[in-house]
């Protein structure tokens, strides 16, 4: 748990309408979860009521559905297709234009539009550790990506610690969630209960209860214009702390960078390249998967070119493309391989970090179901088989 | 500014290297240039309206960048149809250096194809030092002799190294060396134990090599290879240039062959 000495208070139901309320006041967009073609999405709220109250979800190893819950909970799903960075990573940036003069010479304009200001509500523990690997990944080295850092430096943060985990979510496992761990930063953070035995809805005081505490001076600062009560948060505790014991999934996160530095021979990979459409499902889900390529966009005077960047997945054929030799990795095999052991290997020599939060996007929205807590579990199986085999001569 | 926007350059020169390839000679359009470059070293240069690529700098001389250009995706087309005066965008520095061989080494430099040109800004500052070094051997390689590079630098560079070159397809009249590169090996007078080595060329090329010099007692931090991938940024951000643990256009193109032998042991296909 996240040890911050803050006070703890409480809002009912109108308390975290004020707070959108408050956000929007400020000059923030306010991102939240809302109810959108079948999922719970992350998109503007104009207020509070269009969070998903009382919806919840089920997600499986290639299935995600939206069902009706008993009480008004707002919070009560994991992960949906969405992820943050979404807009702290725009999936499409124009990262300038270039104007070409009659003498041929060419001015490059920067976007100089200021950035969005946003406020993230309802960031689940597990996102907001992949925020925090993003963080490294596109502002922590030499050269600092303007697009995601000027977002991301304005972003207000209102983490919702999870107390409903879905079948394949391993937050627990991977030490993201299902609170907030030590360190986390952010500025306000909630934990939503309900009390089931309650009639539903506010009128009957049997609405959702929300915890809270700030993790910052802004936080501070919104919380105080908030209608809230003392609470000891106790109730709060207990349900995140029951949370992750309902984990659906587990992943052994022992030394998984040495183990995936020594699968790459792996017989493992032929099965799962049997199964991988290649289609890119689970790089564009994953809040950390960070790729981009980048496209250059001409009008039709030929003058005015515009340099875009966007997602590029490692599934693509075109992603490793050299000249002369074609793609660098041409198999299923190799690019399945690819994505996973840099996930959870070489992500830490590069950017001194794993890449995997644990959220489990990648299982619910692959095609085919491709569970790579079932594929690592496998690899470590083989593995260890390997090391198992007897030298030779031995008795 | 945007780490992402390029700088003006103008191309000050443009010399027909082959059939396919041109190199570009720049020089800064505005008011402010890019950071010094150092031999090993690229820039992602871009031709307007078409997109970008990264190119080694095959001539770093004070202001003036050279880049050689071989016409094989659309970018680099349209890099090599510009002419004198034209505009190019560029971007840099980037990536790791041909670190600068020991006083008193025997220089060996082995290339293949068009991997003489990122090798050539340490050919000269090589030769422009010859006394502080022991001897200084350039070896390339090329499919055939139409393929050869700076053919107008051999006489200088010949007059102060011993240069020698092979091809994979002899024409008539050719007196050089045929076959590999690595055949040169045996003819070139290095003392291993003190040889600097630069190699770069095709992968296949390079390993071979490096394990022929490994062969031969060179030790194999002393064996430096340039790696390419594909890459969008430069900068670190885009992911196209994963090689295992490294990012090559961060952590490379120039790797210790200590280093590098482990990113290319694995076949990636």
């Amino acid at each position: 748990m996240d040890t911050t000495t803050a006070p703890l208070v409480e809002l009912d139901e109108q308390g975290l309408a004020a707070l959108v309320e408050a956000l929007r006041q400020r000059g923030y967009t306010v991102i939240g979860p809302t109810v959108r073609d079948g999922a719970i999405v992350l998109a503007e709220l104009a207020s509070a009521e269009e969070l998903p109250y009382g919806w919840g979800m089920a997600a499986e190893a290639g299935t995600y559905r939206l069902h009706r819950r008993q009480d008004r909970a707002a919070f009560a799903h994991s992960a949906g297709p969405q992820s943050w960075k979404t807009f702290l990573h725009p999936p499409r940036a124009r990262l300038w234009q270039a104007a070409r003069a009659e003498d041929g010479t060419v001015t490059v304009r920067e976007d100089d539009d200021p950035p969005p200001r946003y406020a993230f509500l309802g960031v689940r523990p597990c996102d907001l550790r992949a925020i925090a690997v993003q963080d490294r990944v596109l502002t922590g080295g030499a050269y600092a990506d303007p697009v995601y850092g000027s977002r991301r430096a304005g972003a207000f943060v209102v983490v919702a610690e999870c107390t409903e985990p879905s079948a394949v979510c391993f937050c627990a496992s991977m030490g993201t969630g299902p609170g907030l761990p030590q360190g986390s930063s952010y500025d306000l953070a909630l934990t939503e209960t309900v009390e089931p035995w309650r009639s539903p809805g506010p009128e009957a005081g049997g609405g959702p209860r929300y915890t809270v505490r700030a993790g910052s001076p802004d936080g501070e600062d919104v919380l105080a214009a908030l209608p809230t009560r003392p609470t000891d948060g106790e109730h709060a505790r207990r349900a995140v702390a029951e949370a992750a014991g309902r984990m659906g999934r587990t992943m052994d996160p022992t030394d998984l960078r040495a183990l995936m530095a020594g699968t790459m021979t792996a017989e493992r990979w032929d099965q799962v390249a049997n199964r991988c459409l290649t289609c890119g499902n689970c790089t564009m889900v994953c809040p950390t998967c960070f790729c981009t390529t980048t496209e250059e966009t001409t009008d039709l005077t030929g003058d005015h070119a515009e340099r875009w960047r966007r997602w590029d997945s490692c599934f693509d054929l075109d992603f490793s493309h050299v000249h002369g030799t074609g793609p660098v990795r041409s198999s299923a095999r190799s690019r399945y391989r690819q994505w996973l052991t840099h996930k959870l290997g070489t992500w830490h020599d590069q950017f001194g970090s794993s890449g995997c939060v644990g959220c489990g996007r990648c299982i619910a929205w692959c095609p085919v179901g491709i569970d790579l807590t079932e594929e690592v579990a496998a690899l470590r199986a083989e593995a260890a088989a390997s090391e198992a085999v007897p030298p030779e001569g031995a008795p | 500014m945007h780490p992402m926007t390029p700088a003006p350059y103008r191309v000050l020169a443009r010399h027909r290297e082959t059939a396919d390839t041109v190199t570009l000679d720049l020089v800064p359009a505005g008011a402010a240039p890019l950071r010094p470059f150092r031999p090993g070293q690229y820039a992602m240069l871009y031709a307007f309206g078409t997109g970008e690529i990264p190119l080694s700098t095959s001539r770093i001389d004070g202001a003036v960048l050279g880049h050689t250009v071989r016409a094989v995706g659309k970018v680099s087309e349209a890099l090599c149809r510009a002419e004198r005066g034209d505009w190019v965008g560029s971007r840099g520095p980037y990536g790791t250096v041909w670190q600068t061989p020991p006083a008193g080494s025997d220089v060996l430099i082995v290339s293949g194809g068009i991997g003489l040109a990122p090798l050539r800004p340490l050919i000269e500052e090589v030769l422009d030092r010859v006394g502080e070094f022991g001897t200084v051997s350039v070896l390339t390689g090329y499919r055939d002799p139409g393929d050869q590079l700076f053919l107008h630098d051999l006489p200088r560079w010949c007059s102060r190294a011993d240069v020698r070159t092979t091809v994979d397809r002899p024409e008539p009249g050719w007196r050089g060396a045929v076959g590999l590169v690595t055949g040169l090996l045996d003819r070139a007078d290095f003392r291993p134990e003190h040889c600097a080595a630069y190699l770069c060329g095709p992968e296949v090329m390079m390993r071979a090599t490096a394990r022929e010099l490994l062969r031969r007692g060179v030790a194999a931090e002393r064996i430096r290879v340039s790696l390419e991938r594909n890459m969008r940024c430069a900068t670190a951000w885009c992911g196209h240039c994963q090689l295992g643990p490294v990012l090559v256009c961060r952590d490379g193109p120039v790797f210790g062959w200590d280093h590098a032998e482990g990113l290319l042991s694995t076949p990636e296909r």
